[in-house]
């Protein structure tokens, strides 16, 4: 039987503290898919936190078999990605891995890159399928999943991130609970230099752009700062979020914070009013998720149109008020 | 201070993307190029530092001949000289790039002193591989963290903030010298003056050749390279069939009909 599969699994934040998070349970499913095509090689998971045992346990109905705990708070303590990295390294080497899987979030993204650093092994990031050979066949994303590659992984230790929300989670009721093994690894210090030190919450009020169920997009069409005030409008209408593409941020027009898209963020409303905005594929990684989308744009053979629902063909700045002024009527 | 930038130069994409005939690369032909965008930050931020605190700041590149194009444009923002390693065009796999950029920081540090910071950017737009910047670091022994949207600079420190998983922010503290990984929204990027671009029109690029022609990455790292690409693939999107509501501010009734029917607007 072949070594087994190593999986960083990330705890989640605020609600979700003290289990496993989403895109970690994504790719134990992923591994548990893989470990099959490896005659049966055992899944194991690395978990750091002071009181993550309970949470390694839980993970047997995920397909593990040992969940490795680091508590030791030096290293538990705040995330170090150096320190967490040269753990799952070392992890590894002590129990013959085949290949050390993370999830493509932006911590496990950085240790995946510490740990393949430290063993001098490639790593692929954002897989969305692999077949185990003599070499490893891979297919990622590029482009932020605008355009895929087929790779080959070509090491003893296959190094990958595995790209969010590409497989579903796989629980089995019923199944037994993971070993819990501790783990203690020898950190440097040097390894440790670089720690979460503190925690700003988020802001409170606004409605948050992830979470929005409707989202108020404005594009180059828009034009001005000023102008967005007319969507603006809409948006409080409607308990909207205003979400943006990236020439908006370019020019100051609004926060950073409002962009989405490959350098932005990624929404998934229930619907996306898309004012203005001409369709770029950085802006569409961003926005193809929502389950609707209603385009408003005076070009209708804008790129947008390919993606959109719904359109109204027109000048946003002709469009949005008078939907505004319709439902104000409405409302009575 | 000494400030060294590293940016890669990527196809401006726009609406769709098409590849060669053997889906090998991006069909360029029509596009123009640029800075890979998160990197775009990196720059403005080293000609920040370096107009706040007075030094050198540099930029490096690792491509094509044609991408002393990106190295003028980061000059022209007022990063003081260039560096370009140049390749004959194949592509690089995060590995090979990381360890030639590595013993570039190497000889450039025992020539002219060493760099306090190195930026790069979070991963490059077109490959995506989130790697390079942790390489490097792990190659010279230098603190990194990535995803920065926020950096301060002390004396001998570093006060660098990302977004935290849950929302908010997290805070990290680096000694210098350090390497960062940045993100698009660490800072509004200028745009480049006219004085600006004939002044890096003058300014110096040192021209480094990377390997023989066609010798590719695997000859130079030595390490074990990849993934190594065998193909490019576009993904299967579902078109969808899109209903016109209407044309101009005579749609808003039908507009608000879908935002009734949808549930977003109370009947």
């Amino acid at each position: 039987m072949s070594g087994p599969i190593l999986v960083l699994v990330e705890l989640g934040s605020g609600d979700g503290a003290g289990t496993a998070d989403r895109v970690s349970l994504e790719t134990l499913a992923f591994a548990r898919s893989l470990a099959d095509g490896l005659g049966g090689a055992p899944v194991e998971a690395l978990l750091v936190g002071s009181d993550a045992s309970g949470a390694a346990a839980a993970l047997g109905a995920h397909g593990v078999t040992t969940g490795h705990v680091v508590t030791d708070a030096a290293i538990a303590g705040a995330y170090a990605p150096a320190a967490w990295g040269a753990a799952l390294a070392e992890l590894a080497g002590a129990r013959g891995a085949v290949a050390i899987i993370g999830p493509g979030t932006d911590r496990g993204a950085e240790v995946l890159a510490h740990a393949a650093a430290r063993l001098g092994a490639p790593l692929a990031a954002n897989v969305l399928s692999a077949t185990p050979g003599d070499s490893w066949s891979v297919t990622r994303q590029r482009w932020a999943g605008s355009l895929l590659e087929d790779a080959t992984l070509d090491a003893s230790v296959r190094c990958l991130t595995m790209a969010p929300h590409a497989v579903a989670v796989d629980e089995r009721a019923g199944s037994p609970a993971a070993a819990v093994a501790s783990f203690a690894p020898a950190i440097a210090p040097a390894d440790l230099l670089v720690r979460v030190t503190g925690h700003e919450p988020p802001s409170k009020g606004s409605i948050s752009l992830t979470d929005a169920k409707v989202v108020v997009g404005g594009g180059r069409g828009v034009g001005s700062a000023a102008a967005f005030s007319e969507l603006e409008e809409l948006a409080e209408l409607l308990g909207a979020a205003i979400g943006v593409s990236r020439v908006v941020t370019s020019n100051g027009w609004r926060p950073h914070t409002q962009q989405v898209g490959q350098t932005g963020q990624r929404i998934a409303p229930d619907l996306y009013i898309a004012c203005g905005i001409s369709g770029a594929i950085q802006h569409i990684v961003g926005c193809k998720s929502a389950k609707r989308i209603l385009a408003i744009n005076t070009d209708a053979e804008s790129p947008i149109m390919a993606l959109a629902d719904y359109a109204v063909i027109g000048d946003l700045h002709q469009v949005v008020p008078a939907v505004s002024a319709e439902i104000r009527r409405r409302a009575g | 201070m000494r400030v060294l930038v590293c940016v890669k130069r990527v196809p401006q994409t726009g609406g769709r993307i098409v590849l060669t005939a053997d889906g090998q690369a991006i069909d360029t032909k029509f596009l123009g190029f640029t800075i890979s965008p998160h990197e775009e930050c990196g720059v403005e931020e080293a000609v920040r530092i370096i107009e706040a605190q007075g030094g050198e700041s540099v930029v490096l590149t690792l491509g094509a001949a044609a991408a002393e194009e990106q190295l003028r444009d980061a000059m022209a923002l007022g990063v003081d000289r260039a560096v370009l390693l140049e390749t004959d065009g194949s592509e690089w796999d995060p590995v090979s790039t990381a360890a030639v950029i590595a013993d570039t920081i190497r000889a450039q540090e025992a020539a002219g002193g060493p760099f306090d910071l190195v930026i790069f950017g979070n991963e490059s737009a077109d490959s995506g591989g989130f790697q390079v910047g942790i390489r490097v670091a792990v190659a010279l022994g230098r603190p990194v963290v990535n995803g920065l949207k926020g950096l301060t600079l002390g004396s001998g420190s570093i006060t660098a903030r990302r977004e935290a998983a849950g929302g908010g922010w997290e805070t990290y503290e680096l000694p210098t010298p350090a390497i960062v990984g940045v993100k698009e929204g660490l800072n509004l990027p200028r745009y480049p003056s006219v004085p600006g671009r004939l002044r890096a029109k003058k300014k110096e690029v040192e021209r480094i050749t990377i390997g023989a022609s066609g010798s590719g990455p695997a000859a130079v790292s030595g390490a074990p390279t990849g993934p190594m690409k065998s193909m490019l693939r576009l993904p299967q999107e579902a078109e969808s069939q899109v209903e016109i509501l209407g044309r101009g501010a005579e749609a808003a009734p039908a507009v608000v009909d879908l935002l009734q029917k949808i549930g977003v607007v109370a009947r």
